[in-house]
């Protein structure tokens, strides 16, 4: 088992037990530019991540306005 | 990370701030502070009529969301830009802006621009030839245009927009890069109405994307998520992501850069005058060289300081 990230059409995979910081970090997401939510739910940065957890990365920048 | 207000756990933690809020703490919040920053700037009062640039997005659909809340007398502006790319932008984006409208009861005005003009935002930009491909340069000029046209047509007093911060910090590294002087001086959370454009207001000027973001996920307020087919590789998303990198490192970056701006151009530090520098330096009393404040120069100052530390007895060893 693993921790899966989703950001928009984009899946990846990280080990258990890090921070959602630490796995961004990984998967090169900025984090500034992204909101995690798990199970519908927003979390934080220093949120340690569990086995199984499926994150949905929301992307924040818009442009062409 | 635990709320700062009531320690509950935190939903949303804004590191430039040091504030982390809990869901029901932050969407009181946010209204705080918008409030803060009309009355700050000057961008309207309660006794005028708003009219809010809504595009379906998030930003905007947060900005009407948050004037309602604050009892404002806000209706909304729908621009059909006729834009598909695939995805159906542009009903898809009116579907939820009139969804918004509905569900709050709110008045909302839909002007098609095909229907105005005869062709749509992509057909007018290639049939005038402008923007070099990209329809972004006719859409910004028609947007622009027909807000300020339908402000002043249907006697709104003010026109709102859902600019953030990184909406406004990437339009100022974009003119600081270029050094334009025209743009930098003319940016600012309110535009006062001139004759012949209505007053302009960006009450969402000092909050991140994210935090606009946060808004809607927290508030349930359904948006459109896709970005506009046209944006993609754009310079302004170029410059967010940029500025975003510096704030990972840097916590505050993006925020500072925004309003040391907007102090030094109220504070007419921007472009005041030719040879700046040589019109403010004195000479320093001790070596003769030039230095901007009056006294000893920073060398001689430090010199001085040196000087006076190694006289005075060290502690006894």
């Amino acid at each position: 088992m693993a921790v899966k990230l989703i950001l928009r059409d984009e899946e990846y995979e990280v080990k258990p037990g890090m921070t959602l910081l630490s796995a961004l970090q990984k998967i090169n997401v900025v984090p500034e530019s992204v909101i995690a939510t798990r199970d519908g739910e927003m979390i934080l940065e220093d949120e340690i991540l569990k086995d199984g957890d499926v994150i949905k990365l929301i992307a924040v920048i818009s442009g062409g306005r | 990370m635990k709320c700062k207000k009531c320690g509950n756990k935190a939903s949303v933690n804004m590191r430039q701030h040091k504030l982390a809020l809990c869901r029901d703490h932050y969407l009181e919040w946010v209204p705080e502070q918008t409030e803060r920053f009309i009355t700050k700037y000057e961008m309207f009062t309660r006794d005028e009529k708003i009219l809010v640039a809504v595009s379906g997005g998030k930003d905007s659909l947060a900005l009407w969301d948050i004037l309602t809340r604050l009892g404002y007398e806000a209706d909304g502006l729908y621009l059909g830009l006729g834009i598909d790319g695939g995805i159906d932008y542009s009903h898809e984006s009116q579907r939820l802006a009139e969804k918004f409208a509905n569900e709050y009861n709110l008045k909302l005005h839909i002007v098609d621009i095909e229907k105005e003009y005869g062709q749509s935002i992509p057909v007018l930009s290639e049939m005038s030839h402008r923007g070099h491909g990209k329809p972004c340069a006719v859409c910004g000029l028609t947007k622009r245009h027909e807000m300020n046209r339908i402000a002043r047509d249907l006697g709104y007093d003010v026109l709102a927009t859902g600019h953030n911060l990184d909406d406004e910090a990437a339009v100022l590294f974009g003119n600081t890069l270029m050094w334009d002087a025209n743009y930098l001086l003319r940016q600012g959370p309110v535009l006062p109405a001139t004759p012949g454009l209505a007053r302009k207001a960006k009450p969402l000027c000092r909050f991140y994307e994210r935090e606009m973001t946060a808004y809607c996920l927290l508030r349930g307020i359904e948006y459109i998520y896709e970005e506009c087919p046209f944006a993609e590789g754009s310079t302004s998303i170029y410059y967010k992501e940029l500025l975003n990198q510096l704030e990972t490192t840097r916590p505050g970056a993006k925020l500072t850069f925004y309003l040391r701006f907007l102090e030094a151009r109220k504070n007419g530090e921007l472009f005041v005058e030719k040879n700046v520098e040589q019109a403010h330096l004195h000479p320093c009393p001790n070596c003769g060289q030039p230095t901007s404040a009056p006294g000893l120069c920073s060398f001689c100052r430090m010199i001085e300081r040196v000087n006076s530390i190694e006289s005075v007895p060290g502690p006894s060893s």
